[in-house]
């Protein structure tokens, strides 16, 4: 596990923000602290899922994205302007949560789930045939909770590895880093968690979840 | 290993997160697409887990709590040091505020001006104690006036000056951090020339009654 001063010191992605967004990171630098708020809003999302997936309590994860933010203000001059500041904050916020974790050892009960063996092979279960699912489907309520509870079934090394990589947008080495764990080990969760997911998702497909109503109610199509 | 060569499925599996994220070789990936083409299974597992990526990259799977936004801002501004400077920066700002209290004319706390205003900002707390004619600065946008100079001042490139009455009847309320500064500063500054005024009397009492 990195340290958090190495990772504040350390952002790895090389894909510099907008604009606008390094203008504020320097205005900020300069001590312009009140626009601190203007340049994370964008993110606030991405920032607490992330302490989220690591602290699976809202209360604990808002404080800790808080906490997050603060910390990443303070050191914000450190923060180098070629990076992807996105990740950089997510970075921090995964640390953040860990070490929350750690201290407040919630994660007794889940660290039963590290000890199984991650390397087995998983077998796809399902094999009807899909098609692309529209992004529109998100709009329904019904169906983000539907994802968010199947998520919430992977064992934590899964969901951790799969939240970073796949919702934050963090590259594998990034996740690696974040999580302090291999690359391997993140490929290897990766690919389980999505084989997972793609299982458990494939229920939903043949329930019709992932379909919008094809006439409105009270109106008949014949 | 796998160019020109056909790649069964149980590899195709072992590689399709991979191949989804585009990490396989090229070799591979001409390998893996034949497949595809010849093998619904896996052609079903690859448009699923593709379906799953893209499905959970959409923001509206990361929901915040109600009003997650509102207590950020709120925490940022309460508790956000200034980048690398501290305390330096108040230290900073409340000399040209001593001035201008004195410019203004209006360095009366015991002239309290109460608001009667109703608050437009939870976070408002009646302004006792400011001085009415005292200048402020309040922006476009913001609810808050300030001390001139105050580091939490939003859109600086539309401040407006005008005197604490005057905010107060427009319904501005008084930043929490500024001014609750401000008037502690200016009590404190009073409390000071109070005693040093009660000193120099005692002082010029002794010195008559030594000079008797």
């Amino acid at each position: 596990m990195a340290e958090p001063n190495a990772l504040l010191n350390n952002p790895t992605t090389e894909t510099a923000g907008t604009p606008r967004e390094q203008d504020l990171i320097a205005r900020v630098q300069r001590g312009q602290s009140e626009l601190f708020y203007d340049l994370v809003r964008p993110y606030e999302r991405r920032v607490y899922a992330a302490a989220m997936a690591i602290l699976r309590n809202e209360s604990d994860a808002e404080d800790v994205a808080q906490e997050a933010m603060l910390k990443a203000l303070a050191n914000i001059r450190q923060f180098r302007a070629e990076a992807r500041f996105s990740t950089w904050l997510i970075q921090i916020t995964v640390n953040e949560a860990l070490m929350r974790r750690r201290r407040e050892r919630t994660a007794k009960m889940e660290a039963i789930d590290d000890r199984r063996e991650e390397e087995s092979e998983y077998t796809p279960r399902d094999f009807a045939d899909w098609r692309e699912i529209p992004s529109e489907a998100l709009e329904r309520k019904e169906v983000r909770q539907k994802l968010a509870a199947a998520l919430a079934t992977l064992d934590r090394k899964y969901r951790e590895v799969f939240m970073l990589r796949d919702m934050e947008q963090l590259n594998i080495q990034e996740t690696a880093e974040a999580l302090g764990i291999s690359v391997a080990s993140v490929k290897t969760r990766l690919l389980r968690a999505r084989l997972m997911l793609r299982d458990l998702l494939a229920g939903g497909w043949e329930q019709g979840w992932f379909s919008r109503l094809p006439f409105e109610k009270g109106t008949k199509p014949w | 290993m796998v160019n020109g060569q056909a790649v069964n499925c149980e590899l195709v599996w072992r590689e399709i997160s991979n191949y989804v994220d585009g990490e396989v070789d090229a070799g591979l990936r001409v390998a893996m697409d034949e497949h595809f083409r010849a093998c619904r299974r896996c052609a079903s597992v690859l448009e699923g887990t593709r379906n799953v990526v893209r499905l959970y990259r959409d923001e509206r799977m990361m929901e915040v709590p109600s009003g997650f936004g509102r207590r950020l801002e709120r925490r940022l501004a309460q508790s956000a040091p200034t980048p690398g400077r501290g305390w330096s920066t108040w230290s900073a700002w409340l000399v040209p505020v001593a001035a201008l209290a004195l410019f203004a004319g209006g360095y009366r706390v015991a002239d309290s001006l109460t608001v009667s205003h109703p608050m437009q900002s939870k976070m408002a707390e009646p302004g006792h104690g400011i001085p009415p004619e005292m200048l402020v600065v309040v922006s476009a946008g913001a609810k808050d006036f300030h001390v001139p100079g105050c580091p939490f001042i939003h859109n600086k490139n539309e401040e407006r000056t005008l005197t604490a009455k005057e905010a107060m009847r427009e319904g501005y309320v008084p930043c929490v951090r500024c001014m609750r500064k401000y008037l502690e500063t200016a009590r404190a500054e009073k409390i000071s020339l109070e005693l040093e005024s009660a000193a120099e009397d005692n002082d010029s009492g002794q010195e008559s009654h030594g000079g008797d």
